[in-house]
C-alpha cells in the first residue's frame, strides 16, 4: 500500500473536498454558491467514480434534509455552502442538533448580509454558526487556516460529526477556499477515520437516546433491523415526544454534556511565540496568514508578541486565551466582521488584558501591516 | 384481511404511550390504518419500510407504528426521504405529509421529487386546512370557504394536487378519500409496487377546524360528502364535464413507467467507475 504523501498544488475548496473523501464521506447533497461551489463539482465527480452518492437538491433547505436523511441511513454525509444558503439550512441544522445526526457543512463564508459581497472573503457567520438555529444547542464550528488545514479540517470535522453525533460546521473564508497552496495529501491509510457507535445490544432493548458512559447514544442506521423513532420533537430516550420537564431537561441538557465531556479534544488551538509573550494576536482562518507574517515582523524589531490560533471557533477554547493571561498585556484581535470573536476574547478576558479589535468589512484583507501597526501602537 | 386486533398488535408501537394526539372524528387515522393493512396485503418486512412525515396533524402519524419512523420538519418530509432512499435503496419508503406540508411550504420539494421520478410512495392528506395550527387556510381550502385567516371566505384559488402532481412528473398518481377505505388501501397498495415517485392524494375532513368553521356538521356528515362527490375514473370518463362539476374523481389517475432516479444514479457509478479504471490503466 502506498504510504507516501502526493504534493499536489491545490485550492482551498479543493482540499476540502478531498478531506471529506478521505474521512469516508460517501454522501454529498448541495445547491451551487459563490465561493463554495468546487466542493459541489468536485465531490460530483469523485463520488460515484468512489460508489459514493451526489445530488443537487433543489435547495440548501432540500440539501440539508437529504443529507440527515443519508446520515440516518448509515453513510457518512456533508455538504458546503455561502452565507444565503447557510441561513437556508438553519431550521434543518436545528433538527440535527435535537435528533442527534452526524453531519458537516462547509460554509465558505462571503461578505454579508444578504447576498452581500460573493466574492470577496469575509468572517461575517461566527456567530450564525454559532447561533442560527433557534433554540439552545451545542455546535462544534473549526476555522481552517491554511489551504492544507481545509483538508486536515474537514476530515477531523467528519470525524467529531460521527463521534459526538453532532453537527460540524467547517467555516471557511474565501481567502482560504479559493487560495492555492502545494499541500502534501496523506495517502488514505494514513488518515484516521472514525465511525459512529452502532447498538450491540438486541434490537428489542435498543433505546436510540439512551447515551452510554461516553454521554453519546450509539445511532442505529435505518434498514438495519433497529426500528425507532427519530424526531424534532423533544423527546425521551426512547425518541418518542415529551411534555414531561425531567425528560425534556434530560434531553436539552445531555446535548451539552456530551459536547462539555469532549471539550479538550474539540479544542484545536495552535500557539506561537507565546512563551515570552507580553502581547498576544488571536486569529483564525484566513487571518491567520496575516497575522503570522505581521508576527514575524514584529519579533524581529524586538517587540515579544505571540499568536493564538483558533482552529476551533465553537465551543470557544477559553482555556487557550485563559492560561496566558497573567503574561498578556495587550490582546488583538483582528477580524473580517465587525468583531464576533472580539467580543468572545472580551468575555474571557475578564478586564485582566487591554483588549483590542480590528476590523473590516469592506470585502479586503486585513494587512499584516496593518497589524503591525495597530500592535505597535497597542505596546506604546 | 387482517383483523383490527391483529392490525394492532403487529404494527402499532407497544412502548408508545398511547391516546394519540387526533381529535375524535378525525379522519387521519382511518389513512393510517388502511395503509397499514396496505402494508399487510403485500407482506412487506417492517424493518424494511421507512415512513417518514414532515409537521401538523398528518405529521404525526409515524410515531404510533412500528417501522423505521422519522418525523422531520414542516414541508421537508420528501428531501428528508429522498436522501434516505438514495442512501438505503433497499427501503421501502413512504411519506404522509398534510395539504400544507406539502403543497403549500413543502411545494418545492414536492414538484422536485415529482421530476426526479425518485422511488418513494407519498401519501398527502388532504383535509383543505391547516389542522394542527387551528384552521388556516390552505393551498387546497377551496375559494369561497372559511377558515380562521379567511373568516370572510377565501380569496385564493386552490391547487388541484393530483393535476399539480402529475404536471410536475409523478409517474403514478391515484385520488381516494378517506370514506373509501378499499380503493385506499388498493390504492396505496398499487402505488407502494409501483417503482418511481407515486402519490396518493386522500380527500379527508377535520372537523374540529374546517369542519366546523365551514357548518359542515358532524365527521360522519363530513364522511357523507365524500361518499357524494367522489366519482369513479372509469365513470367519469364516459361523463360530460357539466355532469363532473364539483365532484372529486377518484381511482388511479395517471401512471407510466420511466427511468427510476437511484437506478438511474447506479448506471452513473458505472460509468463513473468504469472511466475512473480505464484512466489508472493508461497511467500505469
Ligand atoms: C417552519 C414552520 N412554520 C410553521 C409551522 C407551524 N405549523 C405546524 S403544522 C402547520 C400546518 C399543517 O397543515 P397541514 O400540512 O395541512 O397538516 P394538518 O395539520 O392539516 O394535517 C403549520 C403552519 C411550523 N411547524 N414550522
Ligand atoms: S385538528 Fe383536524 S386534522 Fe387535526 S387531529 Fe383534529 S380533526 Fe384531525
Ligand atoms: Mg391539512
Amino acid at each position: 500500500m502506498n504510504k507516501k504523501s502526493s504534493y499536489r498544488l491545490i485550492q482551498g475548496n479543493e482540499a476540502a473536498a478531498e478531506g471529506a473523501l478521505a474521512a469516508g464521506v460517501s454522501f454529498f447533497a448541495g445547491y451551487p454558491i459563490t465561493p463554495s461551489t468546487e466542493i459541489a463539482e468536485i465531490l460530483a465527480d469523485r463520488l460515484p467514480a468512489n460508489g459514493g452518492t451526489f445530488i443537487q437538491m433543489e435547495d440548501e433547505i432540500g440539501s440539508i434534509a437529504a443529507i440527515i436523511g443519508a446520515s440516518i441511513g448509515g453513510r457518512k454525509v456533508l455538504t458546503a455552502t455561502s452565507g444565503p444558503g447557510f441561513s437556508l439550512m438553519q431550521e434543518n441544522l436545528g433538527f440535527a442538533c435535537l435528533a442527534e445526526v452526524p453531519l458537516v457543512i462547509v460554509n465558505v463564508m462571503r461578505g454579508g448580509p444578504s447576498t452581500g459581497m460573493p466574492t470577496s472573503p469575509s468572517q461575517g457567520d461566527v456567530m450564525q454558526a454559532r447561533w442560527g438555529t433557534h433554540g439552545d444547542h451545542p455546535i462544534i464550528v473549526l476555522s481552517p487556516g491554511s489551504v492544507e488545514e481545509a483538508f486536515h479540517y474537514t476530515v477531523k470535522a467528519v470525524n467529531f460529526a460521527e463521534k459526538y453525533r453532532n453537527p460540524v460546521i467547517v467555516l471557511m473564508d474565501e481567502i482560504i477556499g479559493h487560495m492555492r497552496a502545494r499541500v502534501s495529501l496523506p495517502p488514505t491509510s494514513m488518515i484516521e477515520r472514525v465511525n459512529r457507535v452502532h447498538p450491540n445490544m438486541p434490537p428489542e432493548w435498543y433505546l436510540p437516546y439512551e447515551r452510554s458512559a461516553t454521554g453519546v447514544a450509539p445511532m442505529a442506521s435505518f434498514g438495519d433491523g433497529y426500528r425507532h423513532h427519530v424526531t424534532g420533537l423533544v423527546h425521551d430516550a426512547k425518541g418518542f415526544p415529551t411534555a414531561d420537564p425531567n425528560e425534556a431537561r434530560n434531553n436539552i441538557r445531555g446535548l451539552f454534556t456530551k459536547i462539555e465531556r469532549g471539550f479538550r479534544e474539540l479544542c484545536l488551538v495552535d500557539y506561537e511565540f507565546m512563551d515570552d509573550a507580553e502581547h498576544a494576536i488571536i486569529a483564525y482562518g484566513g487571518m491567520v496568514l496575516s497575522a503570522r507574517s505581521a508576527l514575524e515582523q514584529l519579533r524581529k524589531s524586538g517587540r515579544k508578541v505571540g499568536l493564538i490560533k483558533l482552529g476551533t471557533l465553537w465551543p470557544f477554547p477559553r482555556f487557550a486565551l485563559e492560561q496566558y493571561l497573567p503574561q498578556l498585556k495587550t490582546i488583538l484581535v483582528p477580524e473580517l466582521n465587525m468583531g464576533q470573536i472580539y467580543r468572545e476574547v472580551l468575555r474571557v478576558n475578564a478586564g485582566k488584558a487591554v483588549v483590542e479589535k480590528l476590523n473590516r468589512v469592506n470585502g479586503t484583507i486585513i494587512t499584516p501591516n496593518e497589524i503591525v501597526k495597530t500592535v505597535k501602537g497597542l505596546i506604546r | 384481511m387482517i383483523s383490527n386486533s391483529e392490525l394492532v398488535n403487529k404494527y402499532f408501537r407497544h412502548n408508545k404511550k398511547f391516546p394519540h394526539i387526533w381529535c375524535p372524528g378525525c379522519g387521519i387515522g382511518t389513512i393510517l390504518g388502511n395503509m397499514l393493512r396496505a402494508i399487510d396485503a403485500l407482506a412487506l418486512d417492517k424493518n424494511e419500510i421507512a415512513f417518514v412525515s414532515g409537521i401538523g396533524c398528518t405529521g404525526r402519524a409515524p410515531v404510533y407504528v412500528d417501522f423505521n419512523t422519522l418525523h422531520t420538519t414542516h414541508g421537508r418530509a420528501l428531501p428528508f426521504a429522498t436522501g434516505l432512499k438514495l442512501a438505503r435503496p433497499e427501503l421501502k419508503v413512504l411519506v404522509a405529509t398534510g395539504d400544507g406540508d406539502a403543497t403549500a411550504i413543502g411545494g418545492n420539494h414536492l414538484i422536485h421529487a415529482c421530476r426526479r421520478n425518485i422511488d418513494i410512495t407519498t401519501i398527502i392528506f388532504n383535509n383543505y386546512i391547516y389542522g394542527m395550527t387551528g384552521g388556516q387556510y390552505s393551498p387546497t381550502t377551496p375559494h369561497g370557504d372559511k377558515a380562521s385567516t379567511c373568516k370572510l371566505g377565501n380569496i385564493e384559488r386552490p391547487f388541484n394536487i393530483s393535476q399539480l402532481v402529475e404536471a410536475a412528473g409523478a409517474t403514478f398518481v391515484g385520488r381516494t378519500t378517506s370514506y373509501h377505505t378499499l380503493q385506499l388501501q388498493n390504492i396505496i397498495k398499487k402505488a407502494i409496487m409501483h417503482k418511481g415517485f407515486s402519490v396518493v392524494e386522500v380527500i379527508t375532513h377535520c372537523p374540529t377546524t374546517y369542519g366546523r368553521i365551514n357548518k359542515k356538521g358532524s365527521a360522519v356528515d363530513m364522511l357523507k360528502w365524500q361518499k357524494e362527490v367522489a366519482v369513479d375514473k372509469s365513470r367519469a370518463d364516459k361523463m360530460d364535464p357539466k355532469e363532473l362539476e364539483g365532484k372529486i374523481i377518484t381511482g388511479i389517475l395517471m401512471e407510466k413507467q420511466l427511468p427510476e432516479f437511484c437506478e438511474q444514479y447506479d448506471t452513473i457509478i458505472e460509468k463513473a467507475q468504469s472511466l475512473k479504471n480505464n484512466q489508472q490503466g493508461k497511467s500505469k
